[in-house]
């Protein structure tokens, strides 16, 4: 019974983890073929089913004049749109954290969870309700097709993000330490800088890493909003599938494209296994 | 006596937020009363002429919507499944336990449209590795041009992508549970499927819950991988409310009825996620 179960178990873990790696490993061949590999037949293994090549590579640095496939640019709007609008959102958002897991606030019947499910609710927003009026809205001020215009887009997205860490994340350092800085003689804005955020690293990097994740993968908006001016990864690799560029330049860009993120996943997991999500993801 | 500093806390976020919303909301309200296309673009007032054709003459809303339902309950529930296995199999001591782990998140790191992208070719008819292999069996499935198959790719794309935020989710509150009730159940020499029926679901359940509400939410929003994957195709059976709506609205420029739309939908959403939420806090913490 048990030697099943664990036989099972590894089964079904093994079977995962190869169908999570499956696009990867087929991205990274077809980055290699050529021409002939790619259409004349599925081919798999390198040097015996094709000669590997670095053609879908090489198109990464050129020029687009010289047949590049130009994703340097998108990637630098892409990391300051994302690295922005997530730093905004976490400095606004872990204020009104703290404000929240600390003081009580009443406004006729709104008390303070109502204020932190309204922050959270945002989430909730189809971006498409919000895609059209953006649309008309950034127009008119000439702000579409603009990083700006994007960026304060994608702090509604990702403010309710920190908001949501960051309230449980306050909720489990101990008051007694805001207290105590505030005997000692503190405001408290000092108490708040030197006492209570350094005790919430943790807290930050998680809601930090989430809103990177979110901002950085965020296609919709990034597609409505911008059109030739910035253009932003996503958009790029998905107008290239569109065009007529061959698998393996797509399959190069793409991999290149989704890399950087794969970081975060050790980073996740290893305050995953100290034990510090637990309290910030809830 | 900290009465005014609450506010320089709270107010910098708040205000940033619902200054941002504001304006768009009431625009759509708005807009959604005007006859707002491309031929007459400007906000007149034409009352509430776009919900009536909403309600009574437009049946693709209602089915895009209902594929909507369908795509999501679907895939959170096996992403659900799926997650809690997973979490449930790396929680405890295993052989290479945080490779797994890592790899298990992996997939909610990487671009979803930029993935699809990648899906769509290793799904491709003729040049694919999927249909290459099955081709051995004599098997050639048309995974994105046949009406039933390109909904069930879809679920597929959107399983690989997502599990690992459920999983996560599910990891870290397995992570996060007490020892006494285990220790309790060992005592009394549980076996392990009652000792998961009886001790880790029920401790699990309010995280099920958020898991699941939060993911629903996520899910709810499906339109980047449609829009690669298949364009909502063939004919319009991948299509979603959202990516309907995209259509009407950012395609064929009727401003004024898409935004009854998606008004329209944003209530739906509130109310069944609200409905959901609460059924599921019933079903769940029973006990």
């Amino acid at each position: 019974m048990s030697k099943l179960y664990t036989f099972l178990k590894y089964f079904f873990i093994v079977f995962w983890a190869v169908f999570v790696v499956a696009p990867f490993l087929w991205a990274l061949t077809t980055s290699f073929k050529d021409f002939q590999s790619v259409n004349g037949g599925v081919t798999y293994i390198p040097w015996v089913d094709f000669e590997p090549n670095l053609e879908g590579w090489k198109v990464l640095i050129k020029s687009p004049a010289k047949g590049g496939v130009d994703i340097v640019e998108p990637y630098f709007n892409s990391l300051f749109v994302t690295c922005t609008a997530s730093l905004i959102s976490i400095i606004l958002g872990t204020l009104s954290a703290y404000a929240l897991s600390r003081y009580t606030f009443k406004a006729g019947f709104v008390k303070n969870n109502d204020i932190t499910f309204f922050f959270i609710s945002q989430r909730i927003m189809p971006p498409i309700v919000l895609s059209i009026p953006f649309f008309l809205f950034l127009s008119s001020i000439n702000l579409l097709d603009s990083l700006v215009g994007l960026i304060v887009v994608y702090i509604v997205l990702l403010m309710p993000i920190a908001v949501w860490i960051m309230v449980d994340f306050f909720n489990k350092v101990p008051r007694e330490i805001d207290e105590t800085a505030l005997i000692d003689g503190c405001n408290p804005y000092q108490a708040f800088l030197k006492v209570v955020l350094p005790n919430s690293i943790p807290g930050l990097i998680v809601a930090g890493m989430f809103c990177i994740i979110f901002g950085w993968i965020d296609f919709f908006f990034a597609f409505i909003l911008t059109f030739t001016e910035v253009q932003l990864l996503p958009v790029k690799i998905v107008a290239l599938n569109s065009s007529v560029t061959p698998w393996w330049s797509l399959s190069a860009s793409a991999l290149v494209s989704v890399a950087p993120l794969i970081i975060v996943a050790f980073i996740v997991e290893r305050y995953l296994s100290k034990g510090n999500l637990s309290g910030a993801i809830k | 006596m900290n009465f005014k500093h609450k506010y320089f806390f709270l107010f910098p976020g708040l205000f940033v937020l619902i200054g941002i919303l504001i304006f768009p909301i009431i625009f759509v309200v708005r807009l959604s009363l005007s006859g707002w296309n491309s031929y007459n673009p400007g906000l007149d007032f034409i009352g509430i002429e776009n919900y009536i054709r909403l309600f009574t003459d437009d049946p693709r809303f209602w089915e895009s919507f209902f594929r909507l339902s369908f795509l999501s309950v679907t895939t959170v529930i096996l992403q659900y499944v799926i997650g809690f296995a997973l979490a449930h199999m790396v929680w405890k001591d295993i052989k290479f336990k945080r490779f797994f782990r890592v790899l298990f998140l992996v997939p909610m790191m990487t671009t979803p449209v930029i993935m699809t992208v990648i899906w769509r070719t290793f799904f491709h008819e003729s040049l694919g590795p999927v249909n290459d292999i099955l081709s051995n069996f004599g098997l050639s499935p048309k995974w994105l041009t046949d009406p039933a198959l390109a909904k069930f790719t879809v679920i597929i794309v959107e399983v690989w992508q997502w599990t690992p935020f459920m999983f996560l989710l599910l990891l870290a509150g397995l992570l996060s549970l007490p020892k006494e009730p285990f220790l309790a159940a060992a005592i009394d020499g549980a076996s392990p499927v009652r000792k998961f029926i009886y001790v880790t679901f029920p401790l699990m359940a309010p995280i099920s819950i958020g898991a699941i509400i939060i993911r629903l939410i996520e899910a709810s929003k499906i339109m980047d991988t449609v829009y690669v994957l298949t364009s909502g195709g063939p004919g319009t059976s991948t299509e979603t409310s959202s990516f309907y709506i995209f259509i009407k609205g950012l395609r064929e420029f009727q401003m004024g009825y898409a935004a009854s739309m998606s008004f329209t939908y944003l209530i739906i959403m509130i109310i069944s996620l609200t409905i959901i939420a609460k059924v599921l806090t019933k079903l769940l913490l029973k006990e």
